[in-house]
């Protein structure tokens, strides 16, 4: 262990003498080190699952004690589910342009993500309007205002997303983005993936769990 | 004492005391909205002394109620005003607020942001050698969430329906209706508004601290060279951020259900013969939520408590700590186990009893980690060359707090015998021992210890002293007694039990209690005293003043932002080598490599003298400028 870390610090030492002499005033960057923002983000998206992980187990356990309303989830659920997905392949596509310096492709890409999250918001509440004729309203039977609270917390993160996507658009346009400065694009493309993939999961669950 | 004498006068002829004032900024971004870690850490003490300071008050006078019951009070009336009945007593619904108040801003204002605050910020980037925190401006709006989170929380003490009343632990049906009781209403809307802000603040600090324990560390600083402090605040660190967004959950489902007419935890209430609307919902599915997050929060008040004893202990036993890697193991046993307990706190709620021994069987077992951080403190103080400091006095008072108020946690964790002790205050001498003054004196231990190098003078020893002993015996002479009462089954938040026959022979034991209390209070105004006078008029400190190990001695008396003036210092060795066999002196700091002394090292680390050559030389040098 001791000289397995060793061996590191002699890399990292190399490597800071030589910024030295290129008089770079930076800390040295050690092998085993993530970019701080990155690995920050990932623990955020911990601290989101956590927040999904306990509304759900909260769900299970108050359907196990039985009085749970049935009913059918909303058409449009399945539509905006669709949506998401499809805005996952565009995020990804903006991000491989982004690695190909193909900044005009990143705006338009980053752009029609934005739109689709703002689509899929828009769908979710409309799934709300849909629950709400068959009955089913935000207060009454808890079945049905877990499944509004959970889709509405859900879609907060969602918009927190978009306004990181038009941070990044506006970087794009400032020309911020390209294969040498991918950081904010990197934590926007995993963020958006993140959100699609909790989304998918939530609906699957409600789906299993009704 | 000699060393110390000469790093006296050098340290004043280079560092004059107004070197912070000259290198940047103004009043606002170097005191107020500054990303300096160390300022954001003092700023996190001094609030969360303010609102220890008031939290010990509120004890105070709901002890004079359970103390003194038919004592009149008139005399608070300039305090308290329309909450004292026309008789001179304090109203019972201001005592359930009292002691609700008392409990939320202990556990999450002083014990979570006073403590992991202070000195996760403080001393994270300055034990690891960093710079600075991973993200400053995220460190910032920590605290200002806090602070916002704290000033929504002081309103509500000061509105006429009183803030919220429900307990602590805010469990509903009573914190959901405001019919239930005063403090339901607006005041219970502004803790829940408040613990929103509050745990925003958590999980911005939480992961800026992971961030940069794991990020961040200079050359040579592996795992296993580590300070346990900051394995302590890293464990600290990942509990929160996954406890944490729990009660967020808890806390939203229990604000749609107040607000806006759902019924996730109510149901079937009739209140005046009067149905409510709510139906369907579980009041037990929020004790699980909630408890989901409260037991770890045990763990995050306590654990940096113990990290910061671990340091303080070995440092003033001039001994290496006992079994470091025991030490990190059972703190990452006990962070695992915490999340697996919660259910120890609902045994009286009618769960399965099977249910109830597989949850007192892992609670039971949180028992073995703990005993062996106990072991492992006394060996390294046996036969260790103690130095009585009052952080280390402070830090043995911890040991002993953490004994005493675990054993009784084994009475507790059983699910038979809490039937008879649930709830009365067995309970609240059990934590309040553990966790509470456990805790309370590691924060206090910790600010004795790294007070030279926040404000680069020394506090007064003789007070500390007088501090300790007063505050040691007064906090074992309110809590002890309350075993027996607890015993004997008194349940915890009653106003009075002037109505029950039985206990009326524990009346004088309850008035001990409450003088106690009561001392154990005052006595700490003389550490009030004694830190705000140190700041200003304390003697000087030396650079290392405790002939400590660890690299945040390495720094300038003043550290400015930035931490060190040159490159950061690489670390060779584990901070833990005090009284090495053969050593010069009784400590070598881990900035010192092994190839500068032959005259200790273990074959193993001669070893490590080859990966040291070739790239120390700069290095060495730049260290003897400073």
């Amino acid at each position: 262990m001791a000289k397995g870390s060793k061996k590191i610090n002699w890399n990292s030492i190399m490597e800071k003498s030589v910024r030295s002499e290129m008089k770079i005033v930076e800390e040295p960057k050690k092998p085993i080190a993530m970019h701080p923002k990155k690995f920050a983000m990932w623990l955020f998206m911990a601290s989101v699952m956590m927040l999904f992980a306990s509304l759900t187990s909260a769900y299970i356990v108050r359907q196990a004690e039985g009085n749970w309303l049935y009913f059918e989830l909303p058409l449009l659920f399945y539509y905006t589910t669709a949506i998401i997905a499809v805005s996952s392949v565009t995020m990804q596509v903006a991000y491989f342009a982004a690695k190909k310096d193909n900044t005009g492709v990143v705006k338009i890409m980053v752009l029609i993500t934005s739109v689709l999250g703002v689509l899929f918001l828009i769908g979710q509440v409309k799934g709300w309007g849909e629950m709400a004729r068959q009955g089913v309203h935000f207060v009454g039977n808890p079945s049905g205002s877990f499944v509004i609270a959970i889709s509405f917390v859900h879609g907060l993160h969602i918009i927190s997303a978009v306004v990181f996507l038009l941070i990044v658009l506006n970087s794009a346009i400032r020309l911020r983005i390209h294969s040498k400065n991918m950081a904010q694009m990197e934590m926007c493309t995993t963020y958006w993936h993140f959100l699609g993939a909790l989304w998918i999961y939530l609906f699957i669950f409600f789906l299993i769990n009704r | 004492m000699a060393t110390i004498d000469i790093h006296v006068h050098t340290e004043v002829h280079h560092h004059d005391d107004h070197e912070e004032h000259d290198h940047h900024g103004n009043f606002w971004t170097s005191y107020i909205f500054c990303q300096d870690h160390k300022v954001i850490a003092k700023q996190f003490l001094i609030t969360g002394m303010a609102w220890a300071l008031i939290g010990g008050v509120l004890s105070v006078i709901f002890r004079l109620q359970l103390g003194f019951p038919d004592a009149k009070l008139e005399w608070l009336r300039p305090l308290l005003g329309g909450w004292l009945t026309s008789d001179g007593k304090i109203d019972p619904e201001f005592y359930l607020a009292l002691v609700t108040m008392h409990g939320t801003i202990m556990v999450f204002f002083v014990l979570t942001a006073g403590l992991s605050g202070t000195f996760s910020n403080f001393l994270i980037p300055l034990q690891v050698g960093a710079r600075d925190m991973a993200s400053g401006f995220m460190n910032m709006l920590s605290y200002w969430f806090f602070f916002l989170s704290s000033a929504v929380m002081f309103t509500s003490l000061f509105i006429s329906t009183g803030p919220a009343g429900g307990g602590w632990t805010v469990y509903p049906p009573l914190s959901a209706l405001p019919q239930a009781v005063q403090g339901s209403g607006l005041g219970m809307t502004l803790w829940l508004v408040s613990m929103a802000l509050f745990i925003v603040s958590t999980l911005l600090g939480g992961i800026n601290y992971i961030t940069t324990i794991i990020n961040m560390r200079t050359q040579g600083m592996s795992f296993t060279r580590l300070p346990l402090t900051i394995w302590a605040f890293f464990f600290t660190a990942i509990i929160g951020l996954l406890s944490f967004p729990v009660l967020f959950g808890a806390a939203l489902l229990l604000i749609f259900d107040r607000s806006f007419g759902t019924s996730f935890y109510l149901s079937d209430i009739y209140i005046a013969g009067e149905a409510l609307p709510h139906v369907g919902g579980s009041p037990i599915l929020f004790q699980h939520l909630f408890w989901f997050l409260g037991h770890p929060e045990v763990y995050i008040v306590l654990l940096p408590a113990l990290g910061i004893t671990s340091e303080i202990i070995a440092t003033n036993s001039r001994k290496p700590i006992f079994g470091y890697k025991a030490m990190v193991g059972s703190m990452l046993f006990i962070t695992i186990l915490s999340f697996v307990v919660w259910a120890h706190h609902m045994f009286v709620t009618g769960m399965n009893p099977f249910l109830g021994s597989i949850f007192t069987l892992l609670t039971l077992i949180i028992a073995v980690p703990s005993a062996v951080k106990i072991f492992n403190y006394v060996t390294t103080l046996w036969k260790g060359n103690i130095k009585f400091t009052s952080a280390m006095m402070f830090s043995i008072g911890l040991v002993s707090f953490f004994l005493t108020g675990g054993i009784t946690g084994l009475f507790l964790g059983n699910s038979a015998v809490d039937i008879q002790l649930h709830d009365t205050y067995f309970v609240v001498a059990h934590f309040h021992l553990v966790m509470g003054s456990a805790s309370f004196f590691g924060m206090i231990a910790g600010i004795y210890h790294w007070f030279p190098k926040m404000f680069g003078r020394m506090m007064d020893e003789r007070l500390g002293s007088i501090h300790f002993w007063m505050t040691f015996v007064g906090v074992y002479l309110v809590f002890f007694p309350m075993h027996y009462i607890g015993i004997a089954g008194f349940p915890r938040r009653y106003y009075s039990w002037t109505n029950f026959e039985t206990f009326s022979s524990f009346a004088d034991l309850n008035m001990l209690v409450s003088i106690a209390a009561i001392v154990t209070l005052s006595a700490q105004f003389i550490f009030l005293f004694n830190f705000f006078y140190s700041i200003f008029r304390g003697r000087l400190a030396s650079a290392n003043p405790w002939d400590s190990n660890t690299i945040e001695w390495t720094t300038p008396r003043h550290p400015k932002h930035g931490n060190w003036p040159g490159d950061i210092p690489t670390v060779y060795r584990w901070p833990y080598d005090y009284s090495k066999p053969g050593a010069k002196e009784d400590y070598i700091p881990q900035t010192i490599p092994y190839s500068e002394t032959p005259e200790s090292n273990l074959p193993h680390e001669n070893e490590l003298i080859k990966l040291e050559m070739g790239n120390t030389g700069a290095i060495v040098i730049d260290e003897k400028k400073h």
